[in-house]
């Protein structure tokens, strides 16, 4: 009798819900990306969170996108009409859409603003990221490990913190197992530009390098890896159906999770400004497969991987030393989160200046 | 491979591009038409050269396929605007953003697919000779065909009959129609090989460079072969310097970097715009010579008046 009871109150229930979503509109929520979501990159993996939005909440949320839209003027035209056209949430997923973001934002106090990788907030934007710097200290072990001229190139989309990080912490994380490891870093001032970055692919190969890894969104420079016959590192998604002999692992973020929970939050009304700096710890950073490499390379890796979910080890965990030779965090110390956050310096042993 | 070897293959790689689709620019403009539909012409000719090699396996039939797309559009703007006598740049401007919009719909099933790309030529012997092997025995075909393109174009403008007939439809059309030649149909000729050599360029993007089709992959690649063409005054041979120029200073700004020199990222980004633009424009201070090769009626449409 009690089981029969709880199954009416909980049938009865149901049906309320799914009277007052359709009572009330489906929440419309918006996505801005950088890119094309067939860039099997950086944009991709936000559609998989898009997708993932729809495949749970399909039935009281309407997911909308709007692709390859350009930082700067555009994206706030581009922002404003998603707004008009009635979403209530909208992610906007680069670093460069943050003022505009806040602009917007600004003209519509009802609806949420999710800005990825960015520092500035306000009561209806929130900034998530993820620590990809996690990701990048285990591949820089697998570089050393694997390189045989001790010498990386890494391509940069433009020198900001988030980039700068991500450098950082490779070279950190390769100095572990060669503290003589070398880095070269060429800028090509896009997030998206394939030829441009296949072309810096070749340059640090010609300088080189025998461990090419990116931070732009384009699968270009796996690929021209793999014709060179050196290894890489995929870039936010997997990139390995790309460089089948090339790569070495992925790392791949993971949105999902996140999308999923902070619209689940929209529709309960529960909805706050926050700042997320999530990791491996929060599954919001993980690795793909580890490839191409001998067992004890890939116990390391996986070692090290499980010491950062565990949060045994921090990539920035002392002495670290900056460029210029000053101590940025000392033996047993970490580099605190606000120098973290606002990174404009390399630690020694970057080939380039900032 | 010696660094200097791997210097000079990525600058011709850079460069490629640029020369194939300028070079049919350039004989269009001779021929008194101003094109400004490179891009969208190009980005066609990398979605449908990408597409036919990635389905039938094939990167030359790649190739046909986008020369096939390239004139397809180039012929598009000629009835526009030799037949129907539309407005030249607007019609061209247009061509771009068409070209731009459909290829991203042609496309959109080939976005992240692995593509065919074009094997190098491998003579045997020959493309393994120390230094220059690799350099000039050993790049890939469509290298040769923009040399060979730039070469015939010189001399068939410079040398012989049906160059004097384009020149005089570019200097005078209605002269040259008093003279008895058939000025539309010389341009719609002219057009269409301007087309098939944006469609190569576009081939060379996706087939060559990076072989794979990505959305608006010519990234502004035909406005820069626009420009070459004209501050090249018209003339082949500077033109397939300025080509070489631009690659040569953007792929030494990488080098730049990579060695961590320490000269900011953004200067040397724009560098090969600068040095392309003053460079071109000096060569181009011979007034004499700029006004002979400017076609005087560039851009006009023609009408018979019987």
């Amino acid at each position: 009798m009690k089981k029969l009871l709880t199954a009416a109150a909980s049938i009865a229930l149901v049906s309320a819900l799914s009277v007052s979503a359709m009572a009330a509109d489906k929440l419309k929520v918006g996505f801005i990306y950088i890119g094309p979501p067939g860039d099997h990159g950086w944009t991709y993996q936000h559609d998989q969170g898009r997708q993932a939005i729809d495949a749970r909440l399909g039935d009281q949320v309407e997911t909308v996108f709007v692709e390859n839209v350009p930082e700067g003027p555009d994206a706030e035209r581009t922002i404003t009409r998603l707004a008009r056209q009635g979403a209530g949430l909208i992610f906007t997923t680069s670093f460069g859409y943050m003022d505009p973001t806040l602009k917007v934002a600004a003209k519509f106090p009802d609806v949420k603003f999710e800005h990825a990788t960015g520092y500035k907030r306000a009561d209806n934007v929130s900034t998530y990221s993820s620590r990809f710097y996690e990701g990048r200290y285990v591949i820089g072990q697998i570089a050393a490990k694997t390189s045989k001229s001790g010498v990386a190139g890494y391509i940069g989309s433009f020198p900001i913190p988030e980039v700068v990080r991500g450098i950082n912490a490779f070279l950190l994380g390769a100095q572990t197992v060669n503290p003589d490891f070398k880095l070269k870093v060429v800028w090509v001032n896009s997030w998206f530009d394939p030829g441009r970055e296949a072309d810096a692919a070749k340059v640090l190969i010609s300088q080189g390098a025998d461990i090419i890894t990116q931070h732009t969104d384009s699968t270009a420079a796996v690929q021209v890896a793999e014709e060179q016959g050196v290894h890489a590192f995929g870039q936010a998604s997997d990139m390995a159906a790309f460089a089948p002999n090339a790569l070495l692992t992925s790392i791949i973020d993971n949105w999902s999770d996140y999308y999923i929970a902070r619209t689940q939050a929209v529709l309960d009304g529960t909805w706050v400004s926050t700042d997320t700096f999530g990791g491996m710890d929060a599954n919001m950073v993980n690795m793909g497969p580890f490839i191409n490499m001998p067992a004890d390379v890939k116990a390391m890796a996986e070692a090290t991987a499980a010491a950062i979910k565990a949060g045994e080890l921090h990539p920035f965990t002392g002495p670290v030393y900056k460029q210029d030779g000053s101590l940025a965090a000392a033996e047993g110390e970490v580099v605190d989160l606000g120098s973290l956050l606002g990174m404009d310096w390399y630690v020694q042993g970057v080939d380039d200046q900032l | 491979m010696s660094p200097y070897e791997a210097i000079l293959l990525t600058i011709i790689t850079a460069s490629t591009p640029l020369l194939l689709a300028a070079i049919g620019e350039l004989v269009v403009e001779r021929s008194g038409v101003l094109n400004l539909g490179i891009e969208g012409m190009m980005v066609m000719g990398a979605v449908c050269g990408f597409a036919a090699a990635h389905v039938s396996g094939s990167a030359w039939l790649g190739v046909i396929a986008a020369i096939v797309a390239g004139i397809a559009m180039s012929l598009l703007f000629g009835l526009l605007t030799q037949t129907l006598i539309t407005n030249q740049v607007a019609t061209g401007l247009s061509i771009t953003l068409l070209g731009l919009g459909l290829s991203g719909l042609i496309g959109s099933g080939f976005v992240g697919l692995p593509g065919v790309q074009l094997a190098n030529v491998s003579i045997p012997w020959l493309s393994d000779l120390p230094y220059v092997g690799r350099l000039i025995f050993g790049q890939d075909p469509l290298v040769y065909i923009s040399i060979a393109l730039t070469v015939a174009v010189a001399y068939v403008l410079s040398r012989t009959r049906i160059g004097l007939i384009i020149r005089a439809v570019g200097q005078s059309h209605d002269s040259a129609h008093a003279l008895g030649y058939r000025v539309v149909a010389v341009r719609y000729a002219c057009i269409a090989f301007g087309g098939a050599t944006s469609g190569l360029a576009g081939a060379y993007l996706s087939l060559v460079y990076t072989p794979q089709w990505i959305e608006n992959m010519t990234a502004g690649r035909g406005w820069i072969a626009l420009a070459l063409v004209v501050f090249s005054t018209w003339l082949p041979g500077r033109l397939a310097a300025g080509a070489y120029l631009f690659g040569g200073v953007w792929i030494l700004g990488l080098y730049a970097q990579a060695m961590g020199m320490g000269i900011p990222s953004q200067l040397l980004s724009s560098l090969p715009y600068v040095v392309t633009i003053v460079a071109l424009v000096i060569i181009s201070t011979n007034r004499r010579l700029s006004v002979i090769n400017t076609p005087a009626s560039l851009g006009q449409g023609f009408v018979p008046d019987r």
